[in-house]
């Protein structure tokens, strides 16, 4: 029976891994379309929310933090910054999982909304400790606007897994 | 059935709080690597060797992924090139007439300064090479904004140097590799640099926010700016060369004052690396340090509290004397121990390791006797006392039997 087979880890946290990181690259292309330049939306948030609401796992917490470093060396951050902030909404979620169970699409997109939120005002307190400057609201409101509306690639992912496992429905 | 008496309900629980323990793990590392982080510090060899190898993988993959856009662009301009010639020819036309106008007037004006400069013996900044480099990555986030140039130090580049479009101040480079280079924008929050208004000269920090207009923090004086003014590099503390333009002053909707970035004019995909030294890299610091400073006239008047002939010199006397305009740079940026390592180089009066020690450990008892502004001059001056001494072996033989300073 193809629901009893255990999920594979390399499934659903491998391959979404390698794709939110190459989105990621792919959007620090320095182009500009009609004078404005790309979005910079976390990518990595939409893979850490859906991996605590399919299950609880130890690798899931090991793949976060190598994505969040990977960011900061490509975005070049403070080494650890977004390592922290997805931990923080990997923890979040993962302590609510059984609230968030058997929610509908738009529920769980308001509680992604609002682990985003939580994780991006880690970063907020974490930069301006780090830097002595806090960065500009509005420059967060855009990158926090870029970032929920990756919230359907999550829900994907989380439709094609969370039944995957029996022993976690 | 409730989940304990489930079979499979027991390796739930389990599994939980293993994660919850990997999370715990993570964070406490995270929070290690942050901590442990000099990315403010904007040395090279705080760039790290992870950062140095992810960016060296990242330029050519960024090189090649950005090429379409390139091309897509160059296409586009071709055919707007074509579609809008004789526009363009004239607006090129209008643009050549009132450029020749001031040609004739910055003609006449390098001619009057160089008389200027000729009569005054005024040495001004040679000037400084650059090297161009092009943008293959860039990060535009709230909390870094960064981007990845592709020259590296084996075109001389060099942590710290300035970085320009065709139309203003990008940044400065924070991280080397041998072939590209990681710029640190004005917008990112670590990013502070010293400019200052064109007309009214008055002195700011250029601070980052990430957002796209940097604020201009620690502004002085009264009505020390206007909206659209020019806001250029002030040069102050060596790091940029002064002049450089960086952008036109604004009010924020926040109320402060803000700069709208000249480099925003248009796409940033190619870029100039000035490869700018300042001052402290220009000069010989050996050199300076070698030259023996004269010792005070006898019975002339000096800065600071000075000793009683007769009686021993209390601690602070000695050096605060020291900082006399015709001395060399003052040796504050040298720590004690380089001080110290140095002694046998200036040709000291014999001053053994044992002394050069007492001297350092009997300062500490000494500074709260002594005025606040007697301490600093002490601590700034050492390496120009030396010299005293090694002239003057009265002084020296005083010195052994004082206490030490």
């Amino acid at each position: 029976m193809s629901a009893a087979r255990s999920l594979e880890p390399w499934r659903w946290i491998g391959i979404p891994m390698l794709q939110v990181l190459g989105a990621t690259v792919l959007f620090g292309i320095p182009i500009q379309v009609w004078g404005f330049h790309l979005p910079e939306p976390v990518f990595p948030m939409a893979a850490v929310f859906a991996w605590a609401v399919i299950r609880p796992s130890i690798i899931a917490p090991l793949a976060t933090v190598a994505m969040g470093l990977l960011l900061d060396l490509f975005w070049g951050g403070p080494l650890g910054l977004w390592g922290l902030c997805l931990l923080v909404s990997y923890g979040l979620v993962l302590g609510g999982r059984s609230m968030l169970a058997g929610r509908s699409r738009l529920e769980l997109w308001a509680w992604y909304g609002l682990v985003t939120a939580i994780a991006m005002a880690v970063g907020y307190l974490v930069t301006g400790l780090k830097d002595k400057a806090f960065p500009g609201l509005m420059a967060m409101a855009w990158q926090y606007l870029a970032t929920i509306v990756l919230y359907p690639f999550a829900h994907r992912l989380i439709d094609m897994f969370e039944d995957a496992d029996v022993r976690f429905r | 059935m409730s989940l304990r008496e489930s079979p499979l309900g027991e390796l739930k629980v389990p599994l939980t709080w293993t994660a919850a323990v990997a999370v715990i793990v993570a964070v406490v590392a995270t929070i290690a690597l942050l901590v442990s982080d000099r990315r403010d510090a904007f040395r090279s060899e705080a760039f790290g060797t992870t950062r140095g190898a992810v960016d060296t993988v990242l330029t050519p993959v960024g090189d090649a992924l950005s090429a379409p856009g390139r091309w897509t662009g160059a296409g586009v301009d071709a055919v707007k090139g074509y579609f809008f010639a004789v526009s363009e020819n004239q607006k090129l036309k209008l643009e050549l007439q009132q450029m020749r106008q001031w040609h004739d007037v910055a003609l006449a004006l390098r001619n009057e300064n160089a008389r200027y400069r000729t009569l005054l013996g005024l040495k001004t900044d040679p000037p400084i090479p650059m090297v161009g480099a092009r943008v293959v990555l860039d990060s535009r986030g709230p909390f870094a904004a960064t981007r990845l140039a592709n020259a590296g130090s084996d075109q001389g580049v060099r942590v710290g140097n300035p970085v320009m479009s065709e139309n203003g101040l990008v940044g400065r480079i924070v991280g080397l590799t041998h072939s590209a280079s990681r710029v640190l924008l004005l917008t990112d929050t670590a990013s502070k640099v010293p400019v200052m208004i064109d007309r009214t000269n008055a002195r700011a920090i250029l601070t980052g926010d990430g957002g796209p207009n940097p604020k201009l923090a620690y502004l002085r004086g009264q009505d020390p700016v206007r909206e659209g003014d020019r806001v250029m590099t002030s040069g102050d503390g060596g790091e940029m060369p002064r002049g450089l333009p960086v952008g036109t002053a604004v009010k924020g909707l926040d109320g402060r004052w803000r700069v709208v970035l000249a480099s925003d004019k248009a796409p940033i995909d190619f870029v100039r690396i000035l490869l700018f030294q300042d001052f402290a890299q220009l000069v010989n610091e050996k050199e300076l340090e070698e030259r023996h400073v004269p010792p005070p006239t006898e019975g002339a008047e000096t800065v600071g509290p000075t000793p009683p002939a007769a009686a021993p010199a209390p601690a602070m006397a000695k050096p605060a004397v020291a900082p006399t305009s015709s001395g060399p740079r003052a040796a504050p940026a040298k720590p004690a121990s380089e001080t110290k390592a140095k002694a046998p180089t200036a040709r000291l009066e014999p001053a053994s390791p044992k002394k050069a020690e007492g001297q350092k450990t009997a300062r500490a008892p000494l500074r709260p006797a002594a005025k606040p502004g007697e301490t600093r001059s002490v601590e700034r001056a050492p390496p120009q006392s030396r010299p005293y001494r090694a002239t003057a072996p009265k002084h020296s033989a005083a010195a052994s039997q004082e206490p030490p300073h």
